[in-house]
């Protein structure tokens, strides 16, 4: 027999009883239904909880100067000046696996508001873009600008725990605070973050525009000013020597150290201390890294074997436990869309032994008329097939209009997940070969004449 | 050369440890273009011996020669191939598939033949036959919105559709009244003098046998009456 001829006889078989073939596949339907909703649905919110994980910064890239080395003593990470706020705009523009990039300046020294003073554990120079590596929003007032850090204003946005200490609970906007006798004015405050991983206080932290730090508050690189509570008032302006100059005779004669001091303008040359960047997904952080190493590689003319003047970090163990979790969501989500279609192929593996004991006759005729049994066989699994793959159809559509349905009313985080589509017709399909088998070979087994005896 | 021939035919089912013989040395012949009734009361082993010739089943010993063709050895899957191609069958019941138009009915053999005739063939073949039949105006109706007899006139012409060249009839009549048992009876002896196709109607009623050429009645797993070219001579040819 053909094959399209025994699909459609298999069809016509089916319209004969078209309540049942309904009811068997409602079975299938359900199951596949279940597992495309719930696959949609559980990919969503496993993608809601990997973002929710990634907001703590477990796409995060660190990348930081290289190592000095002096005789054999080397001082560690971040002794270098190697890097310039121009990679981190290179690294954001060139890198496609980077979705956000930030500059950033360390500094640790006093903050005072009044008479009380407090030392955070953490101030940063840098731009708005910090805030969008580490996915925190501003609570109150608004984050400084881009503009900002080219003028090197004088403003800050402080975390929650530097409000609660300085201020007691008084709203800190438009307040000044002095940082090492630089007044800064507060923009905003910005959401609370809690510890981190290592049980420190992410609130407890200052950030300004890096121009600022940089310029009028350290002054010099974070090797020098790593000392608490500096008293030191040092205004010197950074003014390092063109790291990676690329530019011809400038247009404007040099400024004179007078005039430098007097106007401290952004350098077009300075080097950072590190620079944060976030990859797009979790599993982009290796791809990322690798355009970072490439693109740091040509900007500071490191040749092939040459040890590299940076090092990039990121954050391994949140990672790790990022897709662990999602391995343990999807491994769930498996294990009830097989319990759900073995219950649909058992239905239908019942149906179809009904079906064919009440089909006896017309298998004898079949075999009368010159079926062997194998096209008896066939005839049968065909039919269990098409009803499970017109099942899966069906349950497809159920499925995903059911989570359609779940977003638009309850709000969940729904994505649609072909893979879970293409799973569900081949499983369906599976079903019906496997459910099918047995009661189509015991028609075929049927002896012809006891068949058309059969009453 | 005969269509049929069987030489010493027996048949035994085995019931646990019992044996019961229900063909006990059946020798026959069948020419072609016969018309042969095959008579006998319930439990003679007019059904058994209808079903051997029908390459239902298989002997327990003996040999059945089909169109020149021992048919006794052949696996389940050749036999079907020969009731395929050679064969066609009329049931007392019609056995048509219910929710089935007529014509789809008539050319549902079609679909397992070898030679792999296009849809519109098989279907202008099955069309053919129901024309044959007179059903010409029924052919897309379902088999309850048909009477008995055009009923079974669709079992014939579903038997008719493969060009067979033996048509067995088990019981045709029985489910049919005098007036329309007549006319089924009617137009195998049309087909029979028309078409010469060789048909072997089982039945239990004489005034069915009246309708044949030839009877042969059966008792007890023998034949008892051979009529004309028959005769019990095992191993003979005729």
């Amino acid at each position: 027999m053909k094959g399209h001829r025994t699909i459609r006889a298999a069809m016509k078989a089916l319209r004969r009883n078209p309540m049942r073939a309904m009811l068997t596949t409602l079975g299938i339907i359900i199951g596949v239904g279940a597992v495309i909703a719930m696959m949609e649905i559980g990919t969503g919110s496993s993608s809601a909880i990997q973002k929710a994980i990634s907001s703590m910064g477990a796409n995060v890239l660190l990348v930081m100067p290289g190592t000095a080395a002096s005789g054999g003593v080397s001082f560690g990470e971040g002794s270098v000046m190697t890097l310039t706020p121009q990679d981190c705009e290179v690294i954001l523009r060139d890198c496609p696996s980077v979705r956000i990039a930030a500059p950033a300046v360390r500094a640790r020294t006093q903050v005072v508001y009044g008479n009380r003073n407090w030392v955070p554990s953490s101030i940063y120079g840098t731009t708005q873009g910090f805030l969008g590596v580490r996915d925190w929003a501003v609570a109150e007032g608004e984050a400084f600008t881009d503009r900002d850090v080219l003028n090197s204003n004088r403003v800050c946005v402080l975390g929650q725990t530097l409000v609660r200490q300085l201020f007691e609970g008084a709203s800190p906007l438009g307040k000044e605070i002095r940082v090492k006798n630089i007044s800064f004015r507060v923009v905003g405050v910005l959401a609370s973050k809690g510890a981190n991983m290592m049980g420190m206080d992410q609130d407890d932290i200052l950030l300004a525009p890096w121009t600022t730090i940089k310029y009028r508050v350290t002054g010099s690189a974070l090797v020098n000013t790593n000392q608490s509570a500096s008293s030191s008032t040092s205004t010197a302006v950074n003014t390092l020597s063109n790291l990676y100059s690329s530019s011809g005779p400038s247009l404007y004669p040099d400024r004179s150290d007078v005039q430098a001091a007097d106007n401290p303008m952004p350098v077009r040359f300075s080097n950072i201390d590190q620079i944060l960047a976030a990859a797009k997904t979790s599993a982009e952080i290796p791809t990322a890294i690798g355009q970072v190493t490439a693109l740091l590689h040509e900007r500071h003319h490191i040749r092939p074997g040459e040890a590299d003047d940076f090092t990039i970090r990121d954050m391994t163990e949140m990672s790790k436990t990022l897709s662990s979790t999602t391995m343990l969501m999807t491994n769930l989500l498996l294990c009830v869309a097989l319990i759900s279609l073995v219950v649909g192929g058992v239905g239908i593996m019942n149906i179809m032994l009904v079906s064919v004991t009440e089909r006896t006759r017309e298998i004898g005729l079949r075999m009368a008329v010159g079926a062997r049994s194998r096209d008896i066989l066939r005839q049968f699994l065909v039919e269990a097939i098409v009803l499970c793959l017109v099942g899966g159809a069906m349950g497809i559509l159920l499925g995903h209009g059911g989570s359609s349905l779940v977003r638009r009313f309850l709000h969940w985080p729904v994505q649609t997940s072909p893979t879970a589509i293409a799973a569900a017709v081949l499983v369906s399909a599976s079903v019906g070969i496997v459910f099918g088998f047995y009661p189509a070979w015991k028609a075929s087994r049927l002896d012809p004449i006891e068949a058309l005896r059969y009453e | 050369m005969e269509l049929i021939e069987l030489r010493d035919v027996h048949k035994t089912y085995y019931i646990g440890d019992i044996s019961v013989p229900v063909l006990k040395g059946i020798s026959l012949t069948v020419a072609p273009g016969e018309l042969v009734a095959l008579m006998g009361a319930s439990g003679s082993g007019k059904s058994t011996l209808m079903n051997i010739l029908g390459c239902l089943d298989r002997p327990s010993s003996g040999e059945y020669w089909l169109d020149g063709q021992e048919t006794s050895r052949l696996s389940s899957d050749q036999r079907a191939l020969v009731r395929n191609r050679k064969l066609g069958f009329v049931f007392q019941n019609f056995n048509l598939l219910p929710r089935t138009s007529a014509l789809e009915n008539v050319a549902m053999p079609l679909s397992y033949t070898a030679e792999h005739l296009s849809d519109r063939q098989a279907r202008q073949r099955a069309e053919e036959m129901l024309c044959r039949v007179g059903l010409q105006d029924r052919m897309d109706h379902e088999p309850s919105q048909l009477s008995g007899g055009q009923q079974q006139r669709v079992a014939i012409a579903r038997a008719l559709v493969n060009h067979p060249s033996l048509l067995f009839a088990d019981e045709p009549t029985g489910n049919l009244d005098s007036h329309t048992s007549e006319e089924v009876l009617a137009m195998f002896q049309q087909l029979n003098q028309a078409d010469g196709i060789t048909i072997i109607v089982v039945t239990h009623d004489a005034s069915v046998a009246e309708h044949t050429r030839r009877v042969i009645h059966i008792h007890d797993g023998v034949i008892v009456n051979g009529a004309p070219a028959a005769g019990a001579r095992p191993g003979g040819v005729a």
